[in-house]
């Protein structure tokens, strides 16, 4: 039931932001532990012409919004979550021609911010193109300063 | 592409002001539709307002994505225009702060490179909208930028 309601949300959530709906993102799995989105290939995303490698735009985008929306995973009401900050190390170059998945979980959720960290691959989770790490802000139910740290 | 191309339409854009032919070249960047202005020895990058890049649509706001983005690709092209580096950089890592929302409205972006080694270039970027000391993102980016 829960897993359920936290795909429904994120697809909600998802569907909401043009810029994705324009790039394809689906939603490929969600439960209480992490959010999993799709990013299909296209022409749009290429960064380098000479291979057909994708941008790292694209891959942050698409990291953003998986970070972002795995929010819904362990938050129990919808809450908006503006990103403070990100970072992406990458491992290998993307390889043209095929989907790119963006896993991400939340690995501590304190009254203020959500630290997320994740994933994006092509075929194998365990063969990462990149790693990615972000913080969220809480804007939702918290009262009071919206700065400061956890 | 090969190196001889790219150096030899960084010349070009140089010589004609006007670096539109080597934004072309990237799709990525053609479709978020990223400018590049030349201000005496300056160059600024311009995001125009786009439809296409909201991410927050209540605001309504640019995807925080398209932001880092413009601001990486500002970066590399950066590299290439005034470095004299006769191929594409190849990004290493990313890290962006945001520091305002990012309005739906003209975005412009500015980068220093901090250092420029023979393999690795350490450059830093700062996006503004309504004021240059006002920013909304700053981000920083290690590109490779010896032979591929």
């Amino acid at each position: 039931m829960r897993e359920s309601l936290i795909r429904q949300r994120a697809e909600q959530f998802l569907g909401m932001l043009r810029h994705c709906q324009m790039l394809g993102m689906q939603v490929h799995g969600a439960d209480e532990q992490s959010l999993t989105l799709r990013l299909p290939y296209s022409e749009n995303i290429i960064g380098n012409p000479e291979t057909g490698g994708v941008h790292g735009g694209a891959i942050t985008t698409l990291m953003d919004t998986t970070c972002g929306i795995s929010t819904v995973c362990v938050l129990p009401e919808f809450e908006i979550c503006p990103t403070l900050d990100l970072r992406i190390d990458y491992m290998r170059p993307a390889e043209p021609g095929r989907d790119v998945f963006g896993f991400a979980e939340c690995y501590r959720v304190t009254p203020n911010v959500i630290f997320t960290r994740g994933v994006a691959y092509q075929d194998d989770p365990q063969q990462p193109i990149a790693h990615v790490v972000g913080a969220f802000m809480r804007m939702g139910k918290v009262v009071g300063s919206a700065g400061g740290a956890a | 592409m090969t190196p001889m191309d790219l150096n030899q339409l960084v010349r070009q854009a140089h010589e004609q002001n006007d670096y539109d032919p080597l934004i072309q070249l990237i799709p990525y960047a053609r479709m978020i539709g990223i400018e590049c202005l030349r201000l005496g020895d300056d160059l600024v990058f311009r995001l125009p307002a786009n439809r296409d890049c909201i991410g927050n649509p209540t605001l309504p706001a640019l995807h925080g994505g398209v932001i880092a983005g413009f601001m990486e690709h500002s970066a590399m092209l950066h590299l290439l225009i005034f470095m004299g580096i006769p191929h594409l950089p190849k990004i290493i890592d990313f890290s962006i702060d945001y520091l305002r929302a990012g309005h739906y409205r003209d975005t412009y972006a500015q980068c220093q490179v901090w250092r420029q080694g023979k393999r690795v270039a350490n450059v830093a970027i700062t996006a503004w909208q309504t004021n240059q000391t006002e920013p909304i993102a700053t981000a920083r980016a290690h590109f490779k930028v010896d032979e591929p």
